[in-house]
């Protein structure tokens, strides 16, 4: 019986009585595609790859402004970090913007997580192209990796009036900008203890040493799985200050953070994903971050938080040009017209997270009371005392921590 | 074979055969394939190529890499992270094993039993695909949650109690645990097995079934000895795209499971982001590879058939 074969590709079943032409079959052409490849890939192109030092596109910032003629700037923020109205579809304070300056904003909220954002755009800039992008946010540490490979273009201090006089005090020169040459902080984020009222079913918890050690909360901890806060907030339990960590503090903390994962204390290192799982009550207690706490509060009153006496990490987002954007003068009036106060009270009403700039207290106090009196989003003295910045780390200290946390969490 | 009569070949051999075409004809397949072949290379030959070269490369973010045919980073990405392929080959076998006996029974009822409700229950097998990958999971999030009234009964039942031995569950709690993973990897390839099974269930001549009963075979020899040699293709086409993906999948590790369950593609995902290895990433990606590939080969050559539909 002939059979029907699909993989057979000549018009004529058989092959011809004199042979001429061999059929074309799968076998042949897989054996001959394989060739095909060996040929095209011999292992001389293998060499021939290679990835040049990231550090070398130092020159390229220097990128031709288009800001005069082309009114619009790009700006990729993380998710439901800027100002929303009632319907959910305007943003008032970039509306107010676009009405004032004449320039469009093209917002974008593509930022999920600093490690898989900066795997995105780093071909590109690596390669010295345009992102399409003109202002990103970036947390401080991947802010001043971006800064020290010459990927983010020089502000112009003339542009920035406003951030240079209302910025504040807390967050003046950083290590990795001084003077901020290339950066401006867009929200401050602390990272403190959210707890689930009715999951922790009257066990109390009030530093971060409950957390890891109560049995009672075993299996229902959650950390985050940022290298730095997790530690960061395990150091100063230990009574270590992360802005002077040494490697063998770093050691010490890991080891005491290994003792609770192995005891199966923790249940899961998490990102943003932690807010369902602490409404949920699936999570007893957890590492949270300052704004989140403060937006879950409002939707579930079984959520609380703890400031504990140790201290709490503190860090950054910034707002950052990326080399090779268009519009830089653009994205500085825009930098800039954030750090009015009026405008600044408005994003911080909404995001809920520390506000960067100063004077912003009164603004707050007129759209919301109960904002302006949270210590997470306008820190008192107390607060802003406890709170304490992960060092700015070599980039191979970096690496070298973060593959022991990541041996941490298992993978 | 059915298969046959019902599909001649496509062109059918009218044409004189000591005649082939000439000229531009004789290229003409060729050209056909171009497309694919353009595909096969741009998509997957180059990437396979600049990560078997990233794989022998050493060097550092700031320095950059340069090939240096160092074969090592496969040796102590294997010595490092064996835990962890181990654990992926396991609950992904797991995982299939499962889909197929979920699989099996639906694909049989709705291609010899469904009737006029065939089309409705394939529709409602594909339905989950109109989501993404990312909120199916999470739904299982709250499916499985502590308080939920699934681990409630399941608690009652004491059937926790036998998984927390076993250790597939711990403290009385199903996420975060081995449990969850694999919970999640089946749910996320179910139908992956179900459509080939169903292909090959379906296309199976219901008169070869009447014949094995007018010749006194029992339903189940009817099975034993006809149905299911006639689906094995579907077995063996869902079974590959079953564990395929799911040995590399680290999207169920990350969010139904803790630190004790991450798979290796929770570990290539950390090196390549996070710790900005590249070659340890890329030396990982094709231990997989080789891993699946010589696996898939084994069972392809066991399993005797190279029809996989």
């Amino acid at each position: 019986m002939e059979q029907y074969e699909p993989g057979r590709l000549t018009a004529t079943p058989r092959r011809g009585p004199r042979g001429r032409r061999p059929a074309l079959t799968r076998r042949s052409l897989l054996r001959a595609s394989a060739g095909g490849v060996l040929a095209v890939g011999g292992l001389g192109t293998l060499t021939a790859c290679g990835i040049p030092p990231a550090g070398t596109t130092r020159g390229v910032t220097a990128t031709t402004d288009h800001s005069d003629r082309e009114k619009v700037v790009d700006f990729s923020n993380w998710p439901e970090y800027i100002d929303v109205d009632a319907s959910g579809r305007r943003r008032p304070t970039l509306e107010t913007f676009t009405r004032r300056t004449g320039i469009e904003v093209a917002y974008t909220e593509d930022i999920n997580d600093n490690d898989e954002f900066f795997g995105k755009i780093k071909p590109q800039l690596a390669a010295g192209q345009d992102t399409g992008r003109d202002i990103i946010v970036l947390t401080d540490w991947l802010a001043a990796r971006v800064i020290r490979l010459g990927w983010a273009q020089k502000l112009d201090p003339e542009n920035l009036p406003n951030a240079f006089t209302h910025l504040a005090a807390q967050f003046r020169d950083p290590e990795w900008d001084p003077g901020h040459a290339y950066s401006y902080p867009w929200q401050g984020v602390s990272t403190v203890i959210a707890y689930n009222k009715k999951a922790l079913d009257g066990v109390e918890v009030t530093s971060f040493s409950d957390l890891l050690d109560k049995p009672a909360l075993k299996g229902r901890v959650g950390v985050l799985s940022e290298m730095r806060d997790t530690v960061g907030m395990t150091l100063l339990d230990m009574g270590k200050d992360p802005a002077h960590v040494t490697a063998d503090d770093y050691d010490a903390a890991i080891a005491r953070l290994r003792k609770a994962v192995d005891k199966g204390q923790i249940r899961r290192f998490t990102g943003n994903d932690y807010t369902s799982d602490l409404t949920r009550g699936d999570l007893a207690a957890c590492l949270a971050w300052g704004g989140d706490v403060v937006q879950l509060q409002a939707d579930n009153p079984d959520v609380g938080y703890v400031i504990p006496d140790a201290g709490i990490v503190t860090s950054t987002d910034c707002l950052l040009v990326p080399a090779g954007a268009r519009h830089k003068t653009n994205a500085e009036r825009l930098i800039d017209f954030f750090y009015e106060p009026v405008q600044a009270a408005a994003l911080a009403a909404y995001t809920n997270y520390v506000s960067p700039v100063d004077g912003v207290k009164p603004w707050l106090a007129k759209i919301d009371k109960s904002a302006a009196d949270n210590p997470l989003i306008v820190p008192d003295r107390t607060t802003a005392a406890k709170s304490h910045a992960f060092r700015s780390l070599s980039e191979k200290e970096a690496a070298a921590y973060e593959a022991k946390f990541a041996k941490l969490t298992g993978a | 074979m059915a298969a046959v009569t019902e599909a001649p070949p496509p062109l059918a051999p009218t044409a004189p055969d000591d005649e082939p075409p000439r000229g531009r004809g004789r290229l003409t397949p060729y050209w056909l394939l171009l497309p694919g072949i353009l595909w096969l290379l741009v998509f997957f030959a180059l990437p396979v190529i600049y990560q078997a070269s990233t794989s022998v490369q050493t060097g550092s973010l700031e320095q950059g890499y340069t090939v240096t045919w160092h074969f090592a980073t496969y040796w102590d990405a294997l010595s490092e992270y064996w835990p962890q392929f181990l654990r992926s080959v396991l609950y992904a076998a797991c995982a299939t094993v499962l889909c197929l006996l979920l699989g099996y029974p639906l694909a049989y009822l709705i291609a010899l039993r469904a009737g006029r409700w065939r089309n409705l229950l394939m529709v409602l097998v594909v339905a989950p695909f109109f989501t993404s990958f990312l909120i199916r999971t999470l739904a299982w999030k709250t499916i499985l949650a502590d308080g939920g009234p699934l681990v409630g009964a399941l608690g009652t039942l004491h059937v926790l109690d036998v998984t927390d031995w076993l250790g597939w569950t711990s403290g009385h709690r199903v996420l975060a645990t081995p449990l969850a993973v694999v919970c999640g990897l089946t749910y996320n390839f179910l139908p992956f097995m179900i459509l080939p099974l169903y292909t090959s269930l379906e296309r199976i001549d219901p008169g070869l079934l009447e014949a094995a009963g007018d010749l006194y075979a029992r339903p189940a020899t009817t099975f034993r000895r006809v149905t299911f040699p006639l689906s094995l293709p579907g077995v063996v086409s869902g079974t590959l795209l079953t564990f395929i993906p799911a040995a590399g999948d680290y999207v169920n590790a990350d969010l139904l499971g803790s630190t004790d369950t991450r798979m290796v593609g929770n570990v290539i995902q950390t090196q390549f982001l996070r710790i900005l290895d590249y070659p340890t990433a890329a030396a990982l990606s094709f231990l997989l590879m080789a891993a699946i590939l010589l696996m898939v080969t084994v069972y392809i050559r066991r399993s005797g058939t190279e029809d996989l539909v």
